[in-house]
């Protein structure tokens, strides 16, 4: 029985690394600036992974294969070089694996979170409430108004809290459910929760936040690629968790303008 | 400390009387297997959970014909609603990682051979080792009683984020008296823990008896042992995290809940308060928990695999300086786990560099265990077929952590189905093994009788490619982007991805059934087994030497003498491959 | 013994008078709600979280807390007899029915009786979960998977009550649980009727969910028709 573990284990670990191999499920198209940075460390590790992972695998099955079912009276015997060679193994090619990987992907993480937006970005924000996203542009004024949540009103479209009788600068405000972006323009990503824990996650972006409350966080980016790309939360909710998402619509600036515009007559 | 005092011939009289012997139990082997039949109903339990959630997530609008009778609102007419899916999910997590994985491999095993393999007659303090089970019990009582209020069991998660768990029945239903029974329920739970833990430490360090050195107790002992340190300081910081969120939702304090808060159109009257802090509080906790759930699996493999393979692994020392250094790093990561969850990022590369550092300790063990393989003579029956299914899914699951040690690849896994898959490897999967391979092992020394080796080994080949099937497919779901904690996929990009789910959910129900072989093999053979011998194993260990189950003071009020270290296998010019810990013969 | 009999015969007339509460060819109190000033713009909903509702409307559907008809009408106002008339001591038999399509409230504001049956249908392809909002009355909330049966529940306590979908937190509507069977719900016109009425002193009130609600009193003393009108004050904001 010990040589059919060896070969169920075989096939196992070759199944397993088969979808891999083949690209089946991968991640989608990257549209994004800093994406390519995580991709690449993604692959990397996936490459070191997959090789950690066959070799320990085929070398239990190889050994189980070898060393069950022996004969009577077959001596028990060592490995040279003992445990002294497993401890080296593991510190130099774990230890330089990890360092590697570790130092490397410092960079891609530090494209995302420790470079300031720039000056010219383009500020929305977002606010995940159970169970939707809702965005709002700051308007011609260029300014968010204050929210104001006694005076939240979801019947009535006003999903931030704004004070549309006290505070002028409310009033131009554009509040949409849909995140729309121009092309190839820096995005800052005010983000704001109404509740309890959510997050916001577009695979395409290569993004993933987590909306705090009482916390003021932001993310920024920028898209590539127009297109339609859903917004979903991975932060578990509530009971509406599932079917909590919006639509990213990256534009032309043209399109855009005129989508804005448009959102702006809405208000 | 290398030696112990010589006690008195017997610490506590024979127990008298069926409620002394086999309820209240003052004997630590009695409280093991309290502790073990705790694990197994919740295991079961847990399961089921599992099949119904497998279930609603590939037939969503489909009866699950008498739900409605236990949940007339949970499923109306029998098909699972979105808040029950969650709180199947949330009890599901909770009954698995404290009442299976701390209970079985730790409080079970750990109780009943802990001091059998050190020479002694019982534990150090019985009487707190008999209140930490009840203790333990009640709090199980007190998290079943959720599912039969009439909000049921919060649906929050086993992790029960703040605010979500914090603000009450206006983030949902489950989240009142559903929130406070779990959040009761686990402190009494590490109340449980900490009585057993300082059990296992203070009886490991006086009670070792003549001759057995630390060096000289069996892995499986350093183990639990390191395993009980850990646990101490991990339970006694979950236990005032849950008396603060206790405080939150009924005396109006606002520890983890900041103000400005509006939930189901109302404004809730908190300020002040952190989300951030109960993360912190419940992942330095959590990240020990995970390394209390697989130590002492660690422990028992390598325990079982020395036995057959007749020889000592290259080195003991090496596995239980390892064990150590995973003790001690375990304390410095649980950062991992939030990385994009708004903290300073600066702290999450921090985090991440422990992290990965785990895995060197890590590695030296699954690379001394198969450097041992070499050169064995390997005996294959369900104890070590199952304890090398443990090394393959500890290297399967340890090499997706690698992924998600790094906070930029987090940024993209987080939240996906690759992290539920990474903690089923090691959690789900690996320490069950641990659980089922010691089962096999001792169940002849705790019953006096022999379970069956072909359903033993029927029962292996179904779960371990059975699990394989189920969790190896999460990898991929993660790699699509599949996000977790979904009760139904209404997304676009995850409708090509349904032929996976119901792959895994139909994996999941048979290999699901075959643990019922298990069940009836563990229940037939405890009446109807074979006799099993004081050695059925030729294991060096002290549990060895004493008979098939052993008697109320294990030693007869004998103190055995230690002369070697429990790994004298396949030693030159011994009579036989073997030389018990307690033999004086000279090798 | 003559005296006897016609007062006992007197006392079981003025016991039917009082027991019965519509009395067919009564009095009808009926009259228009509307609204001077400028209503707050009602807004289009974007419903493209939920694409299955979505495409059920061509034209988004727009917020309802102000929905106005022809010649400054006001709709979903509830006109109802708070004072005057008795409380119905067994409420109808028939259900209230509030209905979720296209992930919108059906009715909007959906007015009856304390203890009546209610009974709420999802005739949408996704969850949604139905979650009112009273003060007095007992609190619930359920979901509804697409294809289960409808739910089933009653209020004992007259009161207004908001309702909202947690899964989609565009929809919004009204109960308005009531003492008795005199109600309506403008409509169109913002026209109501209150026929059956037994000659008597009467509390009017007409409730809107934005503007509050508005009293008035009327005197039936046999079959004829009065007229009672309401005007709001609308506000922009």
């Amino acid at each position: 029985m010990g040589k059919f573990f060896a070969v169920v284990l075989t096939l196992i670990a070759l199944a397993s690394a088969y979808p891999i191999v083949t690209h089946m499920y991968v991640q989608p198209v990257d549209i994004s600036t800093h994406g390519h940075a995580i991709d690449e460390q993604l692959s990397d590790t996936m490459a070191e992974a997959g090789f950690a992972f066959l070799g320990a695998q085929l070398l239990l099955a190889f050994f189980v294969w070898r060393f069950s079912n022996r004969k009577n009276g077959s001596k028990v015997k060592h490995l040279p070089g003992g445990a002294k060679l497993m401890v080296a193994t593991a510190f130099i090619f774990v230890g330089t694996e990890v360092l590697a990987l570790g130092v490397l992907g410092q960079k891609a993480w530090a494209e995302v979170y420790f470079t300031a937006p720039k000056q010219d970005a383009l500020q929305i924000q977002s606010q995940a409430g159970q169970f939707a996203f809702y965005f709002r542009y700051p308007g011609a004024d260029g300014k968010f108004a204050p929210l104001h949540p006694d005076k939240i009103d979801e019947g009535n479209g006003n999903y931030f809290g704004l004070d549309l009788a006290n505070d002028v600068e409310a009033r131009d405000d554009i509040v949409t459910a849909e995140l729309a972006i121009p092309v190839n323009r820096e995005i800052h990503l005010l983000m704001h929760a109404k509740d309890v824990g959510h997050s916001f996650y577009v695979r395409e972006l290569r993004i993933q936040q987590d909306f705090v409350p009482g916390l003021d966080l932001s993310v920024h980016f920028t898209a590539t690629k127009t297109g339609k790309y859903e917004i979903v939360c991975t932060q578990l909710c509530g009971l509406g968790h599932y079917n909590m998402k919006a639509y990213l619509n990256v534009l032309s600036q043209d399109d855009f303008d005129k989508w804005l515009k448009e959102k702006a007559s809405e208000q | 400390m290398e030696e112990a005092v010589v006690q008195p011939a017997h610490v506590h009289a024979p127990p008298e009387g069926f409620i002394r012997k086999h309820i209240f139990s003052l004997d630590h082997k009695v409280i093991g297997k309290q502790y073990y039949g705790l694990a197994l109903v919740a295991v079961f339990m847990g399961m089921a959970l599992s099949w119904l959630m497998r279930f609603h997530l590939v037939w969503p609008t489909t009866k699950v014909p008498g739900l409605d009778l236990l949940s007339s609102t949970g499923a109306p007419g029998g098909v699972i609603t979105p808040e029950y899916y969650l709180s199947l999910l949330t009890m599901h997590g909770t009954l698995m990682v404290f009442f299976v994985l701390t209970n079985a491999p730790f409080a079970g095993f750990g109780n009943y051979f802990l001091p059998i393999q050190i020479g002694a007659e019982d534990m150090a303090f019985p009487r707190f080792n008999m209140m930490s089970f009840w203790v333990t019990f009640v709090a199980f009582l007190v998290l079943v009683l959720a599912f039969v209020i009439p909000d049921g069991p919060p649906i929050s998660g086993w992790t029960a984020y703040a605010p979500l768990s914090a603000v009450g029945k206006d983030a949902g239903p489950g989240l009142a008296w559903g929130q406070s029974l779990w959040a009761i329920s686990i402190a009494i739970f590490c109340v449980g823990q900490l009585l057993g833990s300082l059990n296992f430490i203070a009886t490991t360090l006086d009670l070792r008896t003549k001759g057995m050195t630390f060096m000289r107790m069996p892995i499986c002992t350093w183990a639990w042992f390191i395993t009980s340190a850990i646990g101490l300081l991990a339970f006694a910081v979950l236990l005032p995290a849950c008396l603060l969120l206790l405080l939150d939702r009924m005396a109006g304090t606002s520890f983890f809940i900041p103000s400005g808060l509006v939930i189901s159109d109302r404004l809730q009257n908190h300020a002040g308060g952190s989300p951030l802090l109960w993360q912190h509080l419940f992942w330095f906790f959590g990240h020990p928990e995970v390394y209390i759930a697989i130590l002492p699996a660690v422990g028992i493999v390598s325990h079982v695999l020395i036995t057959n393979m007749r020889k000592p692994l290259l080195s003991a020392k090496v596995i239980i300086y390892s064990m150590m250094s995973i003790g001690f790093l375990s304390w410095m990561v649980w950062g991992h786990h939030m990385f994009v969850s708004g903290m300073n990022p600066t702290s999450s590369l921090l985090f991440s560099f422990p992290t990965l550092t785990i895995t060197i300790p890590a590695t030296i063990i699954t690379l001394i265990w198969l450097g041992s393989l070499y050169g064995a003579n390997l005996q294959i029956n369900a104890a070590s077929l199952f304890a090398l299914g443990f090394v393959s899914m500890f290297v399967s699951g340890g090499v997706s952590g690698f992924f998600l040690a790094q906070p930029s690849i987090d940024i993209y896994l987080h939240a996906t189905y690759f992290v539920v898959g990474h903690f089923h490897m090691v959690m789900g999967v690996a320490a069950i093994f641990g659980i089922l391979s010691g089962t096999y092992f001792w169940f002849p020394k705790m019953s006096g009788r022999m379970m069956n080796e072909s359903l033993g080994k029927l029962h292996f080949w179904i779960t371990f490619v059975g699990t394989y099937c189920i969790f190896m497919p999460f990898h991929y779901l993660g790699m699509a982007g599949n996000v977790r904690r979904y009760s139904s996929f209404v997304n676009d990009f995850m409708a090509p991805l349904m032929p996976v789910h119901k792959f895994i959910s139909i994996a999941a129900f048979v290999t699901g059934g075959a643990q019922f072989i298990f069940l009836f093999n563990l229940i037939y053979s405890r009446f109807r087994g074979k006799q099993a011998p004081e050695n059925p194993w030729n294991a060096t260990s002290l549990e060895w030497s004493i008979p098939s189950p052993p008697p109320w003071d294990n030693f007869g009020g004998k103190h055995p003498v230690i002369y070697h270290d429990p790994y004298q296998y396949g030693v030159k010019g011994s009579k036989g491959d073997f030389v018990m810990q307690d033999s004086p013969e000279q090798v | 013994m003559r005296t006897k009999g016609v007062f006992l015969a007197g006392v079981a007339i003025l016991a039917a008078a009082t027991m019965t509460t519509a009395v067919p060819n009564g009095g009808t109190v009926s009259g228009k709600v509307t609204y001077e000033g400028t209503p707050a713009k009602q807004k289009p909903i974007d419903m493209s979280k939920e694409p299955s509702c979505a495409k059920q409307h061509a034209t988004p559907l727009t917020t309802e807390t102000v929905v106005t008809g022809p010649n400054n009408a006001l709709e979903n106002v509830v006109v109802y007899i708070s004072a005057g008339a008795p409380d119905d001591s067994t409420p109808p038999s028939q259900p209230a029915k509030f209905t979720q399509k296209g992930c919108q409230y059906l009715p909007h504001v959906l007015a009856f009786e304390v203890n009546q049956a209610l009974e709420i249908a999802n005739e949408d392809q996704t969850s949604h979960n139905i979650h009112p909002l009273p003060k007095t009355n007992r609190e619930w909330n359920k979901s509804q998977p697409p294809g289960t049966p409808p739910l089933s529940e009653k209020y004992d306590k007259p009161e207004f009550i908001p309702v909202k979908c947690n899964i989609h937190p565009w929809m919004h509507g009204n109960f308005a649980v009531l003492k008795n069977s005199h109600y309506a719900v403008t409509q169109g016109e913002g026209s109501f009727t209150l026929p059956n009425l037994p000659p008597g002193k009467y509390t009017i009130i007409a409730w809107h969910e934005s503007y509050g609600d508005q009293t008035q009193e009327v005197t039936i003393s046999g079959n004829e028709t009065k007229t009672v009108n309401f005007v709001f004050k609308a506000k922009p904001y």
